[in-house]
């Protein structure tokens, strides 16, 4: 679907290209910052799986973000490290078994409702981290040390490098994206679309579309807590607001101005959303107008929205319908 | 099994909403090789019937069997999958996919292996053939590349009914497929169902009477949710109390 034609692959392949040479010519915080918007397009994607592709709009996503997050740093020992090849395991498989427990309850309601007890639930998860001895508090919790990744006694990548944490968000960024671009062609991803399209015909077929909707909930709450497992080796601290609404809320926003219903939105979207951020947020530009970052950022997407209904990833169809309906206007067809 | 030719046997359905029971203790029986047709007017409860059969909502009481196993409390998926076909009145179809994918994605029911997450769906050689052939069947051929929704009103009841055919069925539920067809259309339908009847058992809800006519094997007549005859079309037109309530309108 998101590799018709050859021409998606050599530009796919040609992005990939600019983000492995970027660490060359970017500083400390170029890399840092592309980073974070890699692994929050990993994340994005999980949830494009849902909105664009299922048809499931959660409002509740960052809980399995932050639930990944947290084990991370919570099974953690203060002075030691442990091996990421059981910590992202471990960790990645408690944000999929509460996006097992969670989807089993809310695949039961529909449209808005089900948008509502999405976010009961990520709300629930966020109290618990905010409220209780396990989360240690608003102050969130530190990683003392960050895992190793050793086979056989050889150091595969040293987390503690910004660089090596880089190569491995955009390895994770590549392998998630080609798995799900995978998965949609398979039948699997079809019947997603079909659900999407039309869930009683689906059921009419013979499709049990409950068992369905339940594996697309929890594949994508783990690909969620594996972005998560990547936030929380990177950035060495966690805390609540990893699991609230507002991230939520901002991944939302991400897939939506990317465009819904490609794959390649979810990522085009995390990248616009991180750089209009850090544009209104920049001092430089704006001076003391940058502490109301929000209202330019808000006011942005709004028009962007607004003017570009199919997102930025469908910026290209619009103009070369645009441009191919121009010459049939002047010579007089009907467009 | 009285005949091993029933394929599909309600007992005692009914649908009660609060008050109002939408089907009141109807009971039929469809045979392999013949068309079973029920008439009635609007709200006399055929399309509850239709959902009764296929699934889509519980009995009241009541009971369902599919080639002689009790299905009253499978969900409507697991009897699609046990043989049961059916088409909407409201014409249900994939608007956005072409109508080959909409065939396929239908014949995918029968062949679904969710987990092999790398294998193309499109490469199943199975579901491509049940698709080209389905579409085939129901007259759509050389539309089989156009986006679903570009169709023509009788091409999407066409479409429903490749849908449909494309799961390999045995029992298909039919409502109101020649709601909105010409002439020609309905020709070529009924042309269709003749086809189908020797290997099928088809239940047609129609309210074209010279259709139901032409093809039906056994018409039943649905007044306010209850059935009032059961017969040869022959009887069921000298039938007195049928022409009182229903064919009395067009004579």
């Amino acid at each position: 679907m998101d590799f018709r034609g050859g021409r998606n692959v050599v530009l796919a392949a040609a992005v990939v290209a600019a983000l492995a040479l970027f660490p060359l010519v970017a500083g400390k915080f170029g890399i840092d910052l592309v980073t974070k918007i890699m692994i929050f397009a990993v994340l994005a994607l999980s949830l494009e799986l849902l909105v664009g592709q299922t048809g499931l709009v959660c409002f509740g996503q960052a809980a399995f973000f932050g639930i990944g997050a947290y084990a991370v740093v919570l099974a953690t020992p203060q002075y030691q490290a442990v091996s990421i090849f059981w910590l992202a395991p471990l960790a990645v498989a408690c944000a999929t078994l509460y996006a097992l427990f969670v989807g089993s309850l809310v695949l039961r309601t529909r449209g808005v409702y089900f948008i509502m007890v999405t976010l009961a639930f990520a709300q629930m998860a966020y109290y618990v981290f905010h409220d209780t001895p396990l989360g240690r508090g608003t102050d969130g919790v530190y990683l003392y040390v960050r895992p190793s990744a050793e086979v056989f006694g050889v150091t595969l990548v040293n987390f503690e490098k910004p660089v090596s944490l880089y190569y491995v968000a955009l390895a994770a960024l590549v392998a998630t994206f080609a798995f799900l671009a995978v998965l949609l062609r398979s039948r699997f991803g079809r019947a997603l679309a079909g659900i999407k399209a039309n869930e009683q015909r689906m059921r009419a077929a013979g499709f049990s579309t409950y068992a369905y909707k339940l594996a697309a909930f929890t594949l994508s709450g783990a690909i969620a807590g594996f972005a998560g497992v990547l936030f929380a080796v990177k950035d060495a601290f966690v805390n609540p607001e990893l699991l609230a609404w507002h991230l939520s809320g901002s991944l939302l926003v991400m897939i939506i101005l990317g465009g819904l219903g490609r794959l390649w939105g979810a990522v085009i979207g995390a990248f616009a959303y991180a750089l209009l951020q850090e544009f209104f947020q920049s001092q430089a530009i704006f001076g003391d107008l940058a502490k109301h970052w929000l209202l330019g950022l808000g006011l942005t997407i709004i028009a962007m929205v607004a003017l570009l209904p199919e997102g930025l990833a469908g910026l290209p169809a619009a103009v070369s319908r645009r441009l191919a309906r121009k010459p049939a206007r002047s010579a007089g067809g009907n467009a | 099994m009285a005949t091993p030719d029933v394929l599909m046997r309600g007992e005692k359905l009914t649908r009660r909403w609060g008050g109002l029971t939408a089907v009141d203790e109807v009971s039929l029986e469809l045979a392999r090789g013949s068309v079973h047709a029920v008439i009635g007017t609007n709200g006399a409860g055929k399309s509850t019937l239709i959902n009764l059969l296929s699934g889509e909502i519980p009995p009241s009481s009541g009971r369902v069997e599919l080639k002689g196993v009790d299905v009253t409390a499978w969900p409507q998926p697991a009897r699609a999958r046990a043989g049961l076909g059916r088409s909407y009145q409201r014409t249900t179809i994939f608007p956005q996919f072409t109508v080959f994918e909409n065939c396929r994605l239908s014949a995918q029911s029968r062949l679904q292996r969710p987990w092999a997450w790398w294998e193309r769906a499109d490469a199943c050689a199975l579901a491509v053939e049940a698709a080209r052939g389905a579409a085939a069947k129901a007259g759509l051929a050389a539309e089989i590349d156009r986006p679903a929704g570009l169709l023509s009103h009788g091409g999407r009841r066409q479409l429903e009914i490749a849908m449909c055919l494309a799961t390999d069925p045995e029992v298909l539920l039919l409502d109101e497929p020649l709601a909105g067809m010409g002439a020609e259309e309905t020709d070529r339908m009924l042309e269709l169902l003749a086809e189908l009847r020797p290997g099928h058992a088809i239940l047609l809800v129609e309210h074209d009477m010279d259709a139901v006519f032409r093809v039906a094997d056994r018409i039943t007549v649905m007044v306010n949710g209850a059935v009032i005859a059961s017969d040869a079309p022959q009887a069921v037109r000298a039938n007195p109390e049928v022409q009182a309530a229903y064919l009395g309108h067009h004579a």
